[in-house]
């Protein structure tokens, strides 16, 4: 039999506590425990971005973490990116710039891509295509989404 | 794939790390940054029945310059991509940690992580080795010290015994007039190396070259040292000709395992050519 421990997590700036057991990947745990499905799960070993969350402000692969690891910790995913009906101005940029065709990477690149604009406000196109390049996209050959976040960079600045 | 079920233990303290481990043995990992381990208990290719929580264990996490530098196990990539003295006193750590994996991977993984979990293909062993960084393991019972270079026994295998923990990397600083230089290639941005190089020289008063190391990843079973190469670069200065001299005695030393993107050949022209552009950046370097 496995155990199970009680763990407290502030997702979205929300607190909730949980009994998971230990094996519970942390995509997992927020996909069917927090029933937050905006985190998506694509390779489930840390390679294609999808799953990736803000762990205590960091972009981090939830598919590489447990959620026994999260107790005490900050998430952030991409339902609390936006500020209710107002997009986060990626997001906006996103869709301006048709930076999505089928959506699934979108989540694990609007969280990757707005914390890195957080911390480099004026990035050139090599900084961001080197941001993305933990980010797998299928769909779009990348181009519309470098484009995305120039723009958002850029209105964010004004 | 989800990993198979494993009891978790937290550890609050590097003491209490040790006796768990001293307690469970070859049972249980220690989950550092968890980068490599976890997608291994994914595809359950890696099923540990104790899991050892050490991310609580700051006392492990930091980088100290004093002669040399001192980093903690614990210490995560993107702590040492954001230090400064890095930057300044072991610049070849900063050129290298851009090719590891990518920036949500570098958020997350330690650097005794990865030297624990020695993959051959990995680049920080082989700067490690570059560097002569030195080992230092803890156990309940004992501590030691172990030199990068007998550290490193095979594919994903190390000398820690089952008792024992990676607790601290110290590295010397290079000599004066040193140029180092990382260079890899591999098919994507944070992919595996194909090959990959650290160069390592030392110019002396009479424009000679007094120290050389060259090292390898990602084309043995552990980082590859290539002693003949590097000194036959010893006692004159690194011409082109002596460059190409030292990369093809490299390339006759390497017995490269192929993959499924580069065969044997291939690596091995690959880390030629990497052996003399690297060493030519080195020597400019230094």
């Amino acid at each position: 039999m496995t155990d199970s421990h009680t763990i407290a997590v502030t997702v979205n700036g929300v607190r909730t506590e949980k009994s998971v057991e230990p094996r519970l990947l942390l995509s997992d745990f927020i996909r069917h425990e927090l029933m937050l499905a905006g985190t998506h799960v694509g390779c489930e070993h840390g390679v294609c971005g999808a799953c990736t969350i803000l762990f205590d402000g960091f972009p981090t692969r939830s598919c590489l973490m447990f959620a026994v690891q999260a107790d005490g910790h900050e998430i952030a995913t991409v339902e609390g990116l936006s500020k209710g009906e107002t997009l986060h101005p990626l997001q906006q940029a996103m869709h301006d710039s048709h930076g999505l065709q089928c959506g699934y990477c979108t989540p694990g690149i609007l969280m990757t891509m707005s914390a890195f604009l957080d911390s480099n406000p004026s990035p050139d196109e090599h900084a961001v295509r080197e941001a993305l390049s933990g980010n797998l996209c299928r769909c779009t050959g990348y181009q519309h989404i470098v484009d995305a976040v120039l723009l958002a960079a850029e209105r964010m600045r004004t | 794939m989800k990993p198979a079920p494993f009891k978790y233990v937290i550890a609050r303290t590097l003491d209490e790390a040790l006796a768990a481990k001293a307690e469970y043995g070859d049972e249980a990992r220690f989950l550092a940054g968890g980068q490599s381990l976890v997608p291994t208990m994914n595809f359950r290719m890696a099923m540990p029945a104790v899991l050892i929580d050490i991310n609580p264990l700051t006392e492990l996490s930091g980088i100290k310059a004093n002669g040399v530098t001192r980093i903690g196990a614990m210490t995560r990539y993107r702590m040492l991509e954001a230090d400064a003295g890095i930057g300044e006193r072991l610049r070849i750590i900063h050129e290298a940690l851009p090719h590891i994996a990518h920036p949500q991977i570098r958020n997350r993984g330690t650097l005794g992580g990865n030297l624990s979990h020695a993959d051959p293909a990995s680049e920080m062993p082989a700067i490690m080795l570059a560097l002569n960084a030195t080992l230092y393991l803890r156990s309940a019972k004992a501590a030691r010290q172990i030199a990068a270079r007998d550290f490193f026994v095979g594919a994903l295998e190390t000398v820690i015994a089952p008792d024992e923990m990676l607790t601290e990397i110290v590295v010397p600083h290079l000599p004066a007039n040193s140029g180092a230089c990382f260079m890899e290639v591999a098919r994507r941005q944070g992919d595996f190396a194909i090959a990959g190089i650290a160069a390592i020289v030392t110019r002396g008063a009479d424009g000679t070259c007094t120290r050389a190391r060259l090292t390898y990843c990602g084309v043995a079973q552990t980082p590859f040292y290539a002693d003949d190469a590097a000194q036959s670069l010893i006692g004159g200065p690194v011409t082109p000709a002596a460059i190409k001299q030292a990369a093809a005695l490299a390339m006759e030393a390497l017995d490269p395992p192929g993959n499924s993107h580069a065969d044997p050949s291939y690596q091995r022209h690959v880390a030629g050519v990497l052996t003399r552009r690297a060493l030519a950046t080195a020597w400019a370097r230094t």
